[in-house]
């Protein structure tokens, strides 16, 4: 789950990572009151899940309240287009005011999971307000990296080295060491998946501060961080994702016209690569998952069927732990609740596979039973 | 002969009396796997369908002889789970179990250093020895005993490899899911070299999918270490990048982890690569054909 860059910076505050003074702002007014707290002058950032925000005229300089009210008049309702939002942008609806800063210099500051140690690493980097893949491909050498052992955390020695590696001023590499720690501490926590400062900067006061931050969230985690689910902002998602996941379905919004529903996310891809192949286009990824229920794949399937562009249905079924009874069930109810009108195409095989197409056959829907994965999809790019 | 499991290994289920571990027990044992006992903390004592339940592993292992055991325990316990069956000194853990914080499996991950237990998974579908030993929630009857190995990130997509080779006539050594997750017990790697090793495994069809380097790692292991031949598929050609795909560790992030350049590194290390999913047994089947390896892999 991703949060806004003023929802992260709470949360970085709260473990005493040190963040520029500001507040969220929906509404011009409320702009205008919060750049009077910082005396008059700031900072106003457009509030969307999407990097890039700076190049795309999202970060705006007010150096009056005038100033602060035109750019926030600007931004509010405006749709921004990142390299991040796709062609169709995002809708800004929220601000950041925040202080304006004396940058002396930026550096970058990381963490994720390492799928190779499987530990933690932090990554740190002179070059900071550049994109790290870019800084990855062009100067690897550049970035500095800390293994950290979940035993005992990051060490105090590991912080030092990378503050040392990327540059930081020697008088201090102290607030740095105490800022990695804080950030750290923070990752662990609340069980991040990314946690990205980018820039840190040093300030002419002598501040060691994170000037951006960008904090994403392991969904399987979320069940243990209520307070984090609290900051979801359901705007910034697609409303059949949104409904998808109240039952637990993993669904993605895609551009095509064939629905998928498919069991196991393998599949689920294999079957959106398998369409692509024979001409056809996925409207979205649908792993339905293993215990799914007759109630889940109604929904599933209710999910699909409320996408406009759906031309027909492709449901791809390989039961192990789910079994083809339930699914054919679900699929038969969904269908008569909301009145198939579009081509579908079913492939079943698996636990209680004969059972399943007992179901399909007798419930004297329009459906087309295929054989294979390869054979179902020619079907359905054939049928739309 | 066949890798991990075989018709001697002596298996728990670790939370046989929820509703996955008993389903999914009941199907291992009538496929012919020994269930020796199960655990579920505060039921020790009782049985279920027969097979006698503990309070710990530690008493099942004692009261037994289990070697293996088996993890249908939900995502918040799951972690807690490995580790007191890796504390019991078992050979084997297979952890089934969707959807564990990744923060707990680095703590396993670090638990298990040093130790004995060799863990699989989690969120896999388990292990299979067909005709000896099922272990987890794969259909047993898409299977047949043979020469093929299958090793695999997805679960069902393992199945489809499976049945692709059934019905052209090419037994499976041992299947082995390995999981979806980004941090987990088993590399491809570690697969491989036991494939490599295993007398009656004459080929394997290794099955990838975005996100991560594991497979393009393990293209330059098989380069330069594997005497079989292997034949490779990869999900989520059509995949958008910054999207966790289902599984936590299939999502393209900062450009790296595509199929494209995972099919590129497989392809130039020497491995034949299925164009689609259908295609992953044909294959196989081709260049067994033309290594003149067909005979000995065909399902007598």
């Amino acid at each position: 789950m991703n949060i806004h860059e003023y929802q992260a910076k709470a949360v970085l505050a709260s473990y005493g990572v040190a963040v520029p003074q500001g507040k969220v702002a929906f509404t011009v007014e409320e702009a205008v009151e919060a750049a009077k707290a910082l005396g008059g002058k700031g900072v106003v950032k457009a509030q969307i899940h999407a990097g890039g925000r700076g190049k795309a005229g999202g970060v705006k300089l007010a150096k009056s309240l005038e100033e602060v009210e035109q750019h926030a008049r600007a931004l509010l309702g405006k749709t921004l287009v990142t390299h991040q939002t796709g062609p169709e942008g995002k809708v800004v609806k929220r601000l950041l005011i925040e202080q304006l800063t004396n940058i002396q210099k930026e550096y970058y500051i990381g963490l994720v999971v390492d799928r190779n140690t499987g530990r933690v690493v932090m990554m740190a980097s002179g070059e900071g307000g550049m994109e790290i893949e870019e800084v990855a491909a062009r100067t690897p050498e550049k970035i500095f990296r800390a293994t950290i052992d979940p035993a005992v955390g990051l060490m105090p020695y590991q912080a030092r080295q990378l503050a040392y590696s990327i540059g930081i001023p020697s008088e201090l590499v102290k607030k740095a060491v105490s800022f990695m720690t804080a950030l750290y501490n923070c990752f662990v926590d609340k069980d991040c998946s990314i946690a990205e400062i980018n820039p840190l900067v040093v300030t002419a006061e002598g501040d060691v501060m994170a000037l951006d931050a960008k904090l994403n969230f392991d969904d399987n985690a979320l069940y243990r961080h209520p307070e984090i689910l609290e900051l979801r902002d359901l705007d910034e998602e697609d409303p059949k994702e949104i409904e998808a996941s109240k039952y637990g379905l993993n669904y993605i919004a895609l551009d095509g016209n064939i629905g998928c529903m498919v069991n196991g996310a393998g599949l689920a891809m294999a079957t959106m690569d398998t369409i692509k192949y024979y001409g056809g286009e996925p409207a979205n990824f649908l792993d339905v998952g293993g215990g799914a229920s007759e109630e889940k794949v109604t929904e599933a399937f209710k999910i699909i069927l409320s996408d406009p562009k759906v031309k027909g249905i492709l449901v791809n079924i390989f039961g192990g732990i789910m079994k083809c009874d339930v699914i054919a069930s679900g699929v038969v109810a969904a269908a008569r609740q909301v009145g198939l009108d579009k081509p579908l195409v079913v492939r079943l095989e698996g636990t209680n596979v004969e059972l399943g197409k007992k179901i399909l056959n007798e419930s004297g829907l329009n459906i087309v039973a295929a054989d294979s994965l390869a054979d179902a999809a020619q079907r359905i790019v054939g049928l739309v | 002969m066949s890798i991990l499991i075989n018709k001697d290994t002596r298996v728990i289920t670790q939370g046989i009396t929820g509703s996955a571990g008993r389903f999914h027990t009941q199907q291992a044992v009538e496929y012919g796997t020994k269930v020796v006992g199960g655990t579920s903390p505060g039921k020790g004592g009782t049985k279920v369908d027969g097979i006698p339940v503990f309070n710990t592993v530690a008493e099942a292992v004692k009261e037994t002889g289990a070697n293996v055991s088996v993890i249908y325990i939900p995502a918040a316990g799951a972690a807690d789970a490995i580790m007191e069956a890796v504390d019991a000194e078992l050979d084997l853990v297979i952890c089934i179990t969707e959807g564990i914080p990744v923060l707990d499996m680095v703590k396993v991950k670090r638990f298990m250093e040093g130790r004995h237990t060799r863990l699989i998974g989690p969120n896999c579908p388990g292990v299979i020895t067909p005709g000896e030993c099922k272990i987890g929630i794969m259909p047993g009857y898409i299977h047949t005993p043979g020469k093929v190995g299958v090793v695999s990130r997805s679960g069902t997509l393992t199945y489809e490899a499976v049945y692709q080779l059934t019905n052209l006539g090419l037994g499976q050594s041992t299947a082995v899911g390995i999981g979806g997750d980004p941090v987990k017990g088993t590399e491809f790697i570690d697969v491989l070299e036991m494939f490599n090793e295993d007398p009656d495994t004459e080929a394997v069809i290794m099955i990838g999918e975005i996100g991560g380097t594991a497979e393009e790692q393990a293209a330059e292991w098989i380069r330069d270490h594997m005497t079989k031949p292997v034949v490779g598929f990869v999900a989520g050609a059509t995949a958008p990048p910054g999207r966790r795909m289902g599984h936590a560790g299939a999502i393209i992030s900062g450009g790296s982890g595509t199929a494209a350049s995972k099919i590129a590194k497989m392809e130039a290390c020497g491995i034949r690569v299925a164009p689609t999913p259908s295609e992953m047994g044909s294959t196989l089947y081709k260049v067994l054909e033309e290594r003149g390896l067909l005979e000995r892999c065909r399902t007598k």
